[in-house]
């Protein structure tokens, strides 16, 4: 026995220590129950508290532009005119790319790590996946300049606009410059791959061994115990992760700025430069001194605010819906 | 295998938190480890904060004169919008901006009057890539203000050649980087253009930030080299002492007196030479040198100014500003050339040290 533990065992023998002890916890349990209240309560009083700053700060920009805020391509800070559609427009485009490209990935860095590789491999790969998330934004910013976007120029960017249907859909039109959605859509896509697929694993691996070995039973192959049986049942929990990953590529500011062109152009074809909100804040926000600027910026914040908002209440509606149905 | 998947999402977190804000851990283990210069506390004398652009040449005059005098600066490059408010609402001893603060910015200060003093020049190189021009690009005012809106649009332009005589230009059109993000860098290259072409001036303006009628718009002085570096037949501005630390290509810009001038220290000094000769002696020093006369002048250049208040709140913070101005305007100036900064014209230097007496310091309590 050591020596930490018997003082312990000492009170518990002891009649009036038990007392004393109940007493105690009822007072500590009473302490502890609004401490931890307290600290849940802090984050949505924050939240409100941003939301309100934010707002007042945004209202003579929304009182003077009215719903022409949204759909105007204007933004001419010399001449106090604002218009945010191409932030609003890019900033939902990119994360879609993103998405596109990084959940497929990332639930299949998922499923191999949690049904095929070999525990000595798992460890080590699922490290390494989850280092990506480690790298300073600023450092993916560096890299999509020197090395993705000559790739893109060079090499995927031709082959795209010269493949068959796809190439003549207007995705894909104009000249390669490297700045481009699809560059910053990229960047974003190896940027949120690792929070889904931690998540999306994490859940995979907590599906119950009854789940697999039943499918298995009935006479499913592995793919189709995995298809049918493992992936269903942590859907609700895949799709959370995506979700993490989007808000993450809502807001990410420094290596979409640095990849995305920044210019105020709403364009169809995904090589074309654009702009997002979050770039568009960090780019004018330090520099910009007329009341109305401040504002404007104040204002792009906000709506930034309420499209993320809504895209995770969007999500969780999806979550709760998906996992009614899987329990029905 | 949860708790490990949290803890390395948790260094994420911490390694980009810790690499956002790695900047002021220095003057924590100053004070805390090695010994300060001659100096009684080592607190900090005095603050300032304002343009990113000059904060190069500022630093190495802080660390300069600490080390002389043991009067402590603190210096934050925030930008020159941040510091002109944080001067307007008095949390700064002094700001620093490259662009004059306006009328309505100087009325809404709270501790009166702010005088601008030049402390030393800047200038925007147009930099280029062309593969095959075997010398430097002549370029005139107009042309670049036309290029950049969009009406010049192929190398091989006659615009362009007529000014280039024999030389080979591609038949390839012009891609234009600008900057994405506000800077002084921005407002003294619109400042030249808006002065240079009318279509400019009546279009796009002059500012921080723009709206551009064409082009990419680059993050920093870097985005924008990027940029130019990596793709044939672009075109963009970026400021001298990058241009020169990154041996960008940098084109010669016709000036006022019809001389094709390169950026170079010399030639802008010789701008701001050639504009405060035109001056009133009352000058507030509020004025734009681009476009100077002088057949040396550099066009595209600027000054950069400190921003103090004529009425200094506190005596004896007051002293010290004023005796580091004068220090500046003296020994700093011989600095500025080794950091690609221009240094005043001799005669500016001595007109600003008369003016530092300008300054109410009143008498210590």
């Amino acid at each position: 026995m050591s020596e930490a533990a018997r003082p312990l065992v000492t009170a518990r023998q002891d009649d009036s220590g038990i007392a004393a002890a109940i007493e105690g916890s009822a007072i500590g349990d009473s302490v502890y129950r609004w401490l931890t209240m307290a600290f849940a309560l802090c984050i949505p009083v924050l939240l409100l508290i941003i939301a309100i700053e934010v707002g007042v700060a945004a209202w003579p920009a929304l009182k003077t532009f009215g719903f022409g805020f949204l759909f105007s391509s204007d933004w001419d800070p010399p001449h106090n005119v604002f218009g945010a559609a191409p932030a609003i427009y890019g900033t939902i485009i990119s994360s879609i790319i993103a998405l596109v490209i990084a959940t497929p990935l990332a639930l299949g860095v998922a499923i191999f790590l949690s049904e095929f590789a070999p525990s000595w491999l798992r460890q080590p790969v699922a490290f390494f996946v989850d280092l990506l998330a480690a790298i300073p934004s600023v450092v993916y910013g560096l890299w999509g300049i020197f090395v993705l976007q000559p790739i893109l120029r060079e090499h995927v960017m031709p082959f795209l606009s010269g493949l068959p249907v796809i190439g003549q859909s207007g995705l894909f039109e104009g000249p390669a410059y490297g700045p481009s959605m699809l560059g910053a859509g990229l960047i974003l896509a190896i940027m949120v791959l690792p929070f889904i697929s931690a998540v999306s694993r994490e859940v995979l691996m907590a599906v119950p061994r009854s789940q697999r070995e039943a499918a298995l039973a009935l006479g499913a192959t592995k793919w189709e115990m995995i298809a049918d049986a493992v992936v269903p049942y942590a859907r609700s929990g895949i799709i959370g992760g995506v979700i993490l990953g989007l808000g993450r590529a809502l807001g990410e500011t420094m290596a979409v700025t640095m990849l995305i062109g920044n210019v105020h152009k709403i364009s169809a074809s995904l090589f074309a430069p654009g702009y997002t909100m979050a770039s568009l804040i960090a780019n004018e926000f330090a520099e910009a001194t007329g009341d109305l600027h401040i504002s404007a910026l104040m204002a792009v914040g906000a709506v930034l605010f309420l499209v993320t908002l809504v895209v995770n209440a969007l999500a969780r509606w999806l979550v709760w819906r998906v996992s009614r149905e899987a329990r029905s | 295998m949860t708790h490990s998947t949290l803890w390395t999402l948790a260094v994420a977190g911490l390694v980009s938190a810790t690499a956002c804000s790695g900047s002021d851990t220095r003057s924590a283990s100053d004070s805390a480890g090695t010994p300060g210069p001659a100096t009684s506390s080592s607190a900090v004398d005095l603050t300032g904060a304002g343009a990113t652009f000059p904060q190069p040449i500022y630093s190495k005059w802080f660390s300069d004169y600490a080390a002389k005098t043991g009067v402590r600066i603190n210096y934050q490059s925030i930008g020159s919008g941040g510091g002109i408010q944080q001067l307007s609402v008095g949390t700064v001893d002094f700001g620093a901006s490259d662009a004059p603060m306006t009328d309505a910015e100087m009325s809404k200060a709270k501790g009166g009057p702010i005088l601008h003093f030049p402390t030393v020049l800047g200038a925007v190189v147009i930099t280029y890539n062309v593969p095959d021009l075997t010398r430097p690009l002549n370029l005139s005012g107009d042309v670049i203000a036309d290029i950049f809106l969009g009406k010049i649009t192929k190398w091989n332009d006659s615009r362009i050649a007529s000014l280039n005589a024999g030389a080979k230009l591609p038949a390839r059109d012009i891609l234009v980087v600008h900057r994405s993000d506000g800077s002084g860098t921005t407002y003294i290259f619109s400042d030249y253009l808006a002065a240079v072409s009318p279509a400019w001036a009546s279009g796009p303006g002059k500012g921080k930030e723009l709206k551009w009628p064409v082009g990419l718009g680059g993050k920093g002085n870097e985005g924008v080299a990027g940029q130019v570096k990596q793709t044939p037949y672009t075109l963009g501005y970026v400021e001298l002492a990058y241009a020169n630390q990154n041996k960008l290509p940098a084109a010669k810009v016709k000036n006022a007196a019809g001389q094709f001038v390169a950026p170079a220290i010399p030639s802008i000094t010789a701008a701001a030479a050639g504009a405060i000769e035109k001056l009133p002696p009352t000058t507030d020093y509020r004025v734009s040198i681009v476009n100077a006369p002088g057949a040396a002048a550099y066009p595209i250049s600027s000054f950069t100014w400190l921003l103090v208040y004529q009425r200094q709140p506190d005596a004896t913070k007051g002293k010290k500003l004023v005796d580091f101005m004068r220090w500046a305007f003296t020994e700093g100036e011989a600095s500025a050339a080794v950091l690609d900064y221009a240094p005043l014209p001799a005669a500016v230097g001595t007109q600003l040290i008369e003016r530092l007496a300008t300054i109410q310091v009143g008498t210590a309590s």
